[in-house]
């Protein structure tokens, strides 16, 4: 489905993406993991468009979309969320999910009724009508994943949406990518918070400095020492061990 | 309805003259909405497009002959054939905020200039439109003649307002407005979207220019492309309230009917409206940000959150 080959990105001097080659295939739910400023956000915003690569090629579906335009890319059904939210302020829930149902329903109507479908989806019926920016943290990481759910993409890349929630917010946002996931969306995601990645995910690929170091099941990369030496905290290595253990499907 | 039957009733043609300025800016206000307001691009220089329309139909019409009516809408496609290359060179380079607003303030000083030189706008001193009565024509021996074009005119603009605000492609100027990048990545063509913002609203304000020509059956450089018109032209929907259908008509009728007080007290010495709307602005926007509109919401809002209660 996506086919990453020898991808490079620098700022300035700042190797951010250095020859990154990975695989997402259809139907799996993939992690990228890494410590903070390993590149994981840069990756996926070279992946949907948003910058364009110093070298190397971005397949998607079959056809090459390197340094296509955002919203060509999306068109083709790879959409991407935002790390830090970026909901339309002063627009409701409702219109702020059916600019997304617009990319496939030009009319308004159908797009207001797809959005309240999406809505009902991610679990934000109740708060149709209320402007994006009354909306708590949590709320707004929904719409995020609302918004982009609505453009019926194949492949929903998914930059940490579980950041900043609370342990019941956060299973239920783990319930409505699952959901997602079942409903025929191949899901890649970011993550920080380890409980996720390995209740979620597959497979998942570790980046740090800007290079892919490990690549695995979560269970399985939680051993390597690379991977544990490149979090400085063990903690999170042991913490991930023991959920891929306990909580595995 | 009752629009219609004011010429009948107003028999006053200082009333009539008062109504046909409001109903214009409402229009231009209108057309400078739909780029500022709905799509948030800010321009300084909508003269531009309003005095590309005025010199459109006025060198057609004197030079060729061209009928009015027609003049009408060949300032319109003028009008939006400069705005489609003010949209272009601005937008494909990224240029927004302060950047656009001085890109449009820059080509409408530039368009002054030319118009102030070139031989066939008549230099410095203008056109003239020869005066012959008749509907045909665009003159009227009465005000209630123009009266009617001006509320057709605005009638058009809201209408077009109305019906962006209930299409896809007003959802996707909002979106802009509010976020670019989150726009993009749902799959808006932000750069389509806002050539199309832009060209609409170029368009609109070209008829407005046209409309003011015939009007008044005279042009120059100063009128129809210096900073007083456009400034004036945002300051409507500013005060009535950005992206809403009725702000600009209300802003309009606020503007001018302060305008008018304003001038009946304090005399019309040169330069006394430009300070005029210079506080105007100030006041709006740090008491009232949200335009008389975001009042009424206000109130509104109060009002049902006690019916509720
Ligand atoms: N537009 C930019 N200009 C310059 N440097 C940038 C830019 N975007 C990212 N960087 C730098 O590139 C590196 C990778 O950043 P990136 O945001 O991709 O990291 P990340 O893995 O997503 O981190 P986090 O977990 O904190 O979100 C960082 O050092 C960052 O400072
Ligand atoms: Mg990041």
């Amino acid at each position: 489905m996506l086919e990453v080959r020898g991808l490079n990105k620098s700022f300035g001097g700042l190797l951010a993406v250095a020859d990154v080659s990975l695989r997402v295939t259809e139907g799996d739910i993939v992690a990228l993991v890494g410590p903070n400023g390993a590149g994981k956000t840069t990756l996926f915003a070279l992946v949907s468009g948003f910058l364009r690569p110093d070298g190397g090629t971005v397949t998607f579906a079959g056809q090459d979309v390197t340094g296509l335009a955002p919203h060509l890319v999306c068109a083709r059904g790879l959409v991407r969320t935002f790390q830090v939210v970026q909901p339309f302020g002063r627009l409701s829930v409702r219109e702020n999910i059916a600019v997304g149902a617009h990319l496939r329903f030009a009319e308004r109507g159908e797009a207001m009724a797809r959005a309240a479908t999406v809505a009902q989806r991610v679990g934000m019926s109740h708060l149709l009508d209320r402007p994006a920016h009354a909306l708590t943290v949590a709320a707004r990481k929904r719409l995020e994943l609302a918004r982009a759910l609505a453009t019926e993409p194949r492949l929903l890349l998914l930059d940490e949406v579980m950041a900043g929630l609370n342990p019941t917010e956060m299973t239920e946002m783990i319930r409505i990518v699952r959901g997602i996931h079942d409903g025929g969306v191949t899901v890649f995601l970011i993550e920080h918070v380890m409980q996720a990645v390995a209740s979620l995910a597959e497979r998942v690929h570790v980046l740090n400095y800007g290079r892919l170091i490990a690549e695995g099941a979560p269970a399985e990369i939680a051993r390597m020492p690379e991977v544990i030496e490149a979090y400085l905290g063990h903690g999170a290595a042991e913490r991930m061990t023991a959920h891929a253990a306990g909580g595995s499907r | 309805m009752v629009a219609l039957a004011v010429p009948y009733v107003l028999r006053s043609d200082f009333w009539l003259g008062f109504l046909i300025t409001v109903l214009l800016f409402a229009a231009l206000g209108m057309a400078w909405n739909i780029l500022g307001g709905y799509t948030g691009q800010f321009s300084f220089g909508h003269a531009a497009f309003f005095g590309t329309g005025a010199y459109t139909t006025a060198v057609l019409h004197i030079g060729l002959g061209l009928n009015p009516w027609l003049g009408l809408a060949t300032a319109a496609a003028a009008g939006g054939l400069v705005a489609l290359l003010v949209g272009y060179l601005s937008f494909r380079y990224g240029l927004r905020g302060s950047y656009f607003a001085l890109i449009t303030l820059a080509f409408a000083e530039v368009l002054r200039i030319l118009a102030n030189s070139a031989e066939f706008t008549g230099g410095g001193v203008g056109l003239y439109v020869p005066l012959d009565l008749g509907i045909a024509n665009l003159q009227f021996a009465d005000k209630a003649g123009y009266y009617y074009v001006a509320l057709a005119f605005a009638v058009l603009s809201l209408v077009v307002g109305w019906m962006l605000e209930r299409s896809r492609l007003g959802a996707q100027m909002m979106a802009i407005r509010e976020n670019e990048d989150a726009a993009q990545a749902l799959g808006v063509d932000t750069f389509a979207c806002k050539l199309k913002a832009i060209v609409i609203s170029g368009a609109l304000t070209g008829i407005g220019g046209a409309f003011y020509t015939h009007y008044y059956l005279y042009i120059d450089p100063g009128i129809a492309y210096g900073p007083g018109v456009s400034v004036e032209i945002l300051l409507v929907p500013i005060i009535g309230g950005l992206g809403t259908v009725f702000g600009p008509l209300a802003g309009s009728a606020v503007l001018h009917g302060a305008g008018e007080l304003a001038r009946r007290l304090m005399g019309d010495a040169p330069g006394l409206s430009l300070i005029f709307y210079g506080v105007l602005l100030v006041v709006m926007v740090r008491f009232m940000p949200e335009g008389l509109m975001g009042v009424v919401w206000r109130i509104r809002r109060r009002s049902e959150t006690q019916a509720d209660a």
